[in-house]
C-alpha cells in the first residue's frame, strides 16, 4: 500500500530496537478494541447463533430470504450512499476555501461547521422538523449532510492545510489551468483524506439511528433501526445477530473498497503558509461561493435552535440555575457529568490513536499487524449501539470487577466511537512525513523516542490537537452508545435533554433547547480551541 | 509559546476533569442496595433521603434505556445481576418477565391494600406500584377556534370531522403506540384491524415516538408547531401542561379522552440472584408506603396504586382517571404482542 515507506527501510539494527515498542503501541489499542468491543459484540452474536450448545448459522440465511429485511437491506445502503455523495459535495469546496485561506473568522466558521456533529438528534430532528423538512428520503440526506460537513471539513481540511504548494505551482507555470492543476496535482494528493472522510461518513449514515426514526418516519426502516427494534423491543437475538451480521459484511466490504481507492500516500513539499484571501470584490465571489452552502446548511437550522432557545422561552436558562444541583437529574450536573466524561474519553482516544498511528506510519515488521488493527478501529462504527450495550452486559459480569456498571464503561464507549477519527486525522499527516527526516535524525543519533518527539510530533501536533477537539465533541454529543449503556446515576447533556423533551410540558420543552443550546457553545469553543493551539504551528 | 500554553491548559484541565471523576463509581458503603429501571424513573431526593434514614439503605440507581430494553437487559443478565431490584416493568412485558423467571418471589408490606384490578401477577412475584393511562388528548383551543366538538370515543376518531387530526405512535418503537393499538384491540376485537383500516382512511398520521408526536405534531403542546389537535398521550398529560407552564393557566389547554384510555400498570420486583435480597424487599416495602405513592404523580407522571393516596392539586384540578379504561390481561397481551405488531406494521403502513 505504501511504498515510499518500504524504500525508506530503516537498516537493521534499528528495525530490532524498534520493535519493543512497536508491538506496545500496536498491542494496547489492540488490547482495549479486543476487550471492549470485540469480546461483547461476539458475545452477542453468540448468543443470537446458538442453539441448545451448538453453533447455527441459519438466520443469517433465513434474513437474506426475507424480501422485507432485503428491502431494509438496500433502502440502507441506498441512502447511505447518497447521504455520503451530498455530504462531499457541499463539504469539500468549503474546506478548500478554509484550506486554502487565511481571514478573520475562519476558525470561527470552522467551528460553526462542526458544531452539528455533536448535537443529539432529537434536538435537529425538532429544529429540522420546524423547518418543514421531515417524512422523506431527501430529510434523511439533508439531515446526514448537516451532521456529517464536520467529518469532512476537520479529516479533509488537515491534510489540506499540510499540502506544500510547489507542486501546484510548478504546474501553473509550465502553464496548466486553475482545474487541470486541482485534478491531477491537489486532488491525488488529497484522496486518500477524502476517502478517509467520505467512508467514515458513509458509516455513519449507514448506521444512523435517530435521524431515520425521527426525521424519515415509520416507513423507513434501515439495518439499524431493524437491529434495535430486535434486540431491544423484541428481545429476539437470533434476528439480531442475523442482521448485525449482514450490517458488519457491508460495512467491511465498504472499508475494503476504500481502501483500495486510497491509493499510495503521497510525500509532498513543505506545507506552505495559508494565502490571503484574493483582493476585490469580484475574485472573493468565488471563495465566497464555496463555503456558503455549507454555511447555509449549518446555519439555518441551527440558528432556528438558537432561536427557539431564546426568544419564545428564555426562562429555559433560569431554570437551569435555579434547580438544586446534586440532583442526579439536573441540567448543571449533566453537564459537569459530560464535561469529565469527555475529558477522560477524549485522553484515552488521543493516547491510543497517536500510538497507533505511529505504529502504523513506522515501517518494519508487524506492518500487517499495524494495518488490520488501523482497519479494524473502524469497526465500532458500523456496530449497532444497542448491541454493543447488550454485550457489555454479558461479558463483563465476573465479580468482584463488575464492569457493566462502572463510571468508567461510559468514557470507554465514547473512546471507541472517537479513536477512529482521531487515527484517521493523524495517520494521513504522519504518512507525509519524508522518512528522510527520520533517518536523519536517527544517523545523527537520536534514540527513537526523541526521533518520534522531535519529527514526529511536530509536524502531528496540529492534527493532533484538531483530533483531540473533535474526539471531546464526539463525547460530549453521544447518545446511542450512553443510552444503551447502564448508567449509574451519570446522566449526560444529551441524555438530560432527551429525557426533557420525552415530558410533556413548557419549561421541560425550554430546558432541553437551552441544554442543546449550550452543547452547541461549548462544541463550538473546544473546536475553535483547537483551531487557535494548532494555528501558530507554521512557524516552526 | 502561545501553543505551548493552550496545550498545557488543555493537558490541566483533562487531568482536573480526570482526577475529579472517580467519586461515582464505587460507594464502599456496606448497604446498598441497587435498583435497575429505564429511563423514566425519578423520584424526589428527599423521599429517597428518607428511605435511608429509616431503613440504613442507600439507594444506587442504574437507568437504561426505555423500559423494554431496560427489562431484556435484566434478561439478559439474569445469572449475574446488576442489581437488587427492578422497577418498570408493565403490564404489556409483565409476562415476559415472569416467563423468563427475573424476579423472586416477594409479597410486600400492603399489597393487599392494593385494587385487584392492579394485581395481574398472582403468584407474587411482581409488585404492583403505579398506573397510568394511555389516552387520545385533544388541543382544546383547536376546536373551539374551529368550533368542532371535541370526540369523545374511539370510534368518533374515523368519523370525517375528524378527518386528518390524529397523530399515533408506531407500536413496533413506541410503549405508547402498544398501548394504543391494545386499546383498539380491546375495544373492538377481532375487527380491531378494521378499525385501523378506518383510522388511516381518515388521514391518521403515525410517527416513530411519543417525543416526535407529542413535541412535534400535536397543536396543544406547549410552543408546538404541529398541527394535529389530536395525539396519543396520557391522562397525566393535561396535569404536566398546567405543572410545567410558567405562569401557570387556570385551565389546562389540552383535555384527555377518557373512554379511549388504556391502562398501563407498573411493577416492581427482587431481582432472582440478587446480592441484596433483604434490601430489595426493603426498597419494594417503601415504594408501597405512603412517602414514596404521595410522590409517583409529580415525579414520574403516573397514578399511585395505594388507595386513598393524596393527589396534588394539578392532578385533582387538571387530570381525569378513567373510569372504565380498556383493559387486556397480561396473558393476551404477551401472547399476541409480536403478533399484533407485524399485522399492524403490514396492514397500516406498508
Amino acid at each position: 500500500m505504501d511504498f515510499a515507506v518500504d524504500r525508506a527501510r530503516p537498516p537493521l539494527a534499528r528495525r530490532r530496537r524498534l520493535r519493543g515498542g512497536r508491538a506496545l503501541l500496536v498491542g494496547v489499542p489492540l488490547a482495549f478494541l479486543g476487550v471492549f468491543f470485540l469480546w461483547p459484540v461476539v458475545a452477542i452474536l453468540g448468543r443470537g447463533f446458538t442453539v441448545r450448545g451448538s453453533l447455527d448459522l441459519s438466520p443469517i440465511g433465513d434474513v437474506l430470504r426475507d424480501a422485507s429485511l432485503r428491502h431494509v437491506l438496500w433502502f440502507t445502503i441506498e441512502q447511505a450512499a447518497i447521504s455520503t455523495l451530498a455530504t462531499l459535495a457541499i463539504a469539500l469546496p468549503a474546506t478548500a476555501v478554509l484550506s486554502r485561506y487565511r481571514f478573520r473568522g475562519r476558525g470561527l466558521l470552522v467551528a460553526v461547521l462542526t458544531m452539528p456533529f455533536v448535537l443529539p438528534t432529537v434536538v435537529v430532528a425538532t429544529a429540522f422538523r420546524s423547518l418543514g423538512v421531515q417524512g422523506s428520503l431527501g430529510a434523511i440526506v439533508i439531515a446526514h449532510t448537516f451532521f456529517n460537513v464536520a467529518v469532512v471539513v476537520r479529516i479533509v481540511g488537515s491534510t489540506w492545510r499540510g499540502l506544500g504548494r510547489a507542486e501546484e505551482d510548478a504546474a501553473r507555470v509550465l502553464g496548466a489551468s486553475p482545474l487541470r492543476t486541482f485534478v491531477t496535482v491537489t486532488l491525488p494528493a488529497l484522496r486518500p483524506a477524502i476517502i478517509a472522510a467520505a467512508s467514515i461518513v458513509f458509516l455513519f449514515c449507514f448506521t444512523s439511528f435517530g435521524v431515520i426514526l425521527i426525521l424519515g418516519g415509520p416507513q423507513f426502516a434501515t439495518l439499524e433501526t431493524e437491529i434495535y427494534r430486535q434486540t431491544a423491543q423484541l428481545l429476539d437475538l437470533r434476528t439480531a445477530a442475523a442482521l448485525s451480521v449482514v450490517q458488519l459484511a457491508a460495512v467491511v466490504s465498504a472499508l475494503v473498497v476504500a481502501g483500495t481507492m486510497t491509493g499510495r500516500a503521497q510525500r509532498v513539499s513543505r506545507p506552505a503558509a495559508p494565502r490571503r484571501l484574493p483582493v476585490g470584490r469580484r475574485a472573493r465571489l468565488l471563495p465566497a461561493a464555496g463555503v456558503l452552502p455549507a454555511l447555509l446548511l449549518v446555519a439555518i437550522p441551527s440558528l432556528d435552535l438558537l432561536r427557539q432557545s431564546f426568544a419564545d422561552h428564555a426562562y429555559g436558562y433560569t431554570h437551569l440555575g435555579t434547580l438544586p444541583l446534586g440532583a442526579p437529574e439536573t441540567s448543571a450536573v449533566a453537564l459537569l457529568n459530560s464535561l469529565r466524561i469527555a475529558a477522560v474519553a477524549t485522553l484515552m482516544a488521543v493516547l491510543l490513536g497517536l500510538a497507533l498511528a505511529t505504529a502504523v506510519t513506522r515501517p518494519g515488521r508487524g506492518d500487517r499487524l499495524a494495518r488490520a488493527a488501523q482497519s479494524l478501529v473502524v469497526l465500532p462504527l458500523g456496530v449497532s449501539a444497542v448491541t454493543v450495550g447488550f454485550g457489555f452486559l454479558i461479558v463483563f459480569d465476573a465479580p468482584p470487577v463488575d464492569l457493566r456498571t462502572s463510571w468508567w464503561i461510559i468514557p470507554i464507549a465514547h473512546a471507541l466511537v472517537a479513536l477512529p477519527f482521531v487515527v484517521r486525522a493523524t495517520v494521513t499527516v504522519l504518512r507525509a512525513i519524508d522518512p528522510r527526516q527520520r533517518e536523519a535524525a536517527a544517523l545523527l543519533g537520536a534514540p527513537p523516542w526523541r526521533v518520534w518527539r522531535e519529527i514526529d510530533l511536530r509536524s502531528i501536533r496540529r492534527a493532533a490537537a484538531v483530533a483531540a477537539g473533535f474526539a471531546f465533541a464526539i463525547s460530549l454529543g453521544e447518545f446511542g452508545a450512553t443510552l444503551f449503556i447502564v448508567r449509574p446515576d451519570t446522566t449526560t447533556v444529551p441524555v438530560a435533554i432527551y429525557r426533557f423533551l420525552s415530558r410533556p410540558g413548557a419549561t421541560n420543552v425550554d430546558q432541553a433547547m437551552a441544554l442543546a443550546a449550550i452543547l452547541m457553545v461549548i462544541t463550538g469553543l473546544v473546536a475553535l480551541v483547537g483551531e487557535r493551539s494548532g494555528r501558530t504551528d507554521s512557524a516552526f | 509559546m502561545r501553543t505551548r500554553l493552550s496545550i498545557l491548559v488543555i493537558v490541566l484541565m483533562l487531568a482536573v476533569a480526570a482526577c475529579s471523576s472517580s467519586s461515582p463509581t464505587g460507594a464502599k458503603t456496606t448497604r446498598t442496595v441497587t435498583l435497575v429501571t429505564h429511563d423514566s424513573f425519578a423520584v424526589s431526593k428527599p423521599v429517597l433521603a428518607g428511605f435511608t434514614k429509616s431503613t440504613g439503605w442507600k439507594v444506587r440507581v442504574l437507568k437504561n434505556g426505555d423500559a423494554g430494553a431496560a427489562l431484556n437487559q435484566v434478561i439478559l443478565t439474569k445469572d449475574a445481576p446488576l442489581g437488587d431490584v427492578m422497577f418498570g416493568v408493565d403490564n404489556t412485558f409483565l409476562t415476559r418477565a415472569l416467563d423468563q423467571h427475573v424476579f423472586a418471589t416477594f409479597r410486600a408490606r400492603g399489597v393487599s391494600r392494593i385494587p385487584s384490578a392492579f394485581q395481574l401477577d398472582p403468584s407474587h412475584h411482581a409488585t404492583p406500584i403505579d398506573f397510568g393511562d394511555v389516552c387520545v388528548n385533544a388541543d382544546r383551543r383547536w376546536f373551539s377556534d374551529h368550533q368542532v366538538e371535541i370526540p369523545k370515543t374511539l370510534d368518533q376518531l374515523t368519523e370525517p370531522a375528524y378527518r386528518d387530526l390524529l397523530v399515533v405512535e408506531n407500536p413496533a418503537t413506541s410503549s405508547t403506540g402498544l398501548a394504543f393499538v391494545a386499546a383498539t384491540v380491546a375495544h373492538s376485537n377481532r375487527g380491531w384491524l378494521n378499525y385501523w383500516d378506518r383510522l388511516r382512511a381518515n388521514g391518521v398520521k403515525i410517527v416513530d415516538g411519543w417525543e416526535a408526536a407529542y413535541n412535534g405534531e400535536f397543536s396543544g403542546a406547549a410552543g408546538s408547531k404541529g398541527t394535529r389537535p389530536l395525539v396519543v398521550s396520557y391522562a397525566s398529560s393535561p396535569p404536566a401542561e398546567v405543572y410545567f407552564a410558567d405562569p401557570k393557566p387556570t385551565t389546562a389547554p389540552t383535555v384527555s379522552l377518557d373512554a379511549t384510555c388504556f391502562r398501563q400498570v407498573e411493577f416492581a420486583g427482587v431481582l432472582r440472584g440478587a446480592a441484596h435480597p433483604d434490601g430489595a424487599r426493603a426498597l419494594i416495602d417503601f415504594m408501597l408506603s405512603a412517602r414514596f405513592q404521595r410522590d409517583l404523580p409529580l415525579s414520574m407522571f403516573v397514578d399511585p396504586v395505594m388507595p386513598n393516596t393524596p393527589l396534588p392539586e394539578v392532578f385533582n384540578k387538571f387530570a381525569t382517571i378513567p373510569s372504565r379504561p380498556f383493559t387486556l390481561t397480561p396473558t393476551q397481551i404477551g401472547r399476541d404482542r409480536s403478533r399484533w405488531i407485524s399485522q399492524w406494521t403490514a396492514h397500516v403502513l406498508r
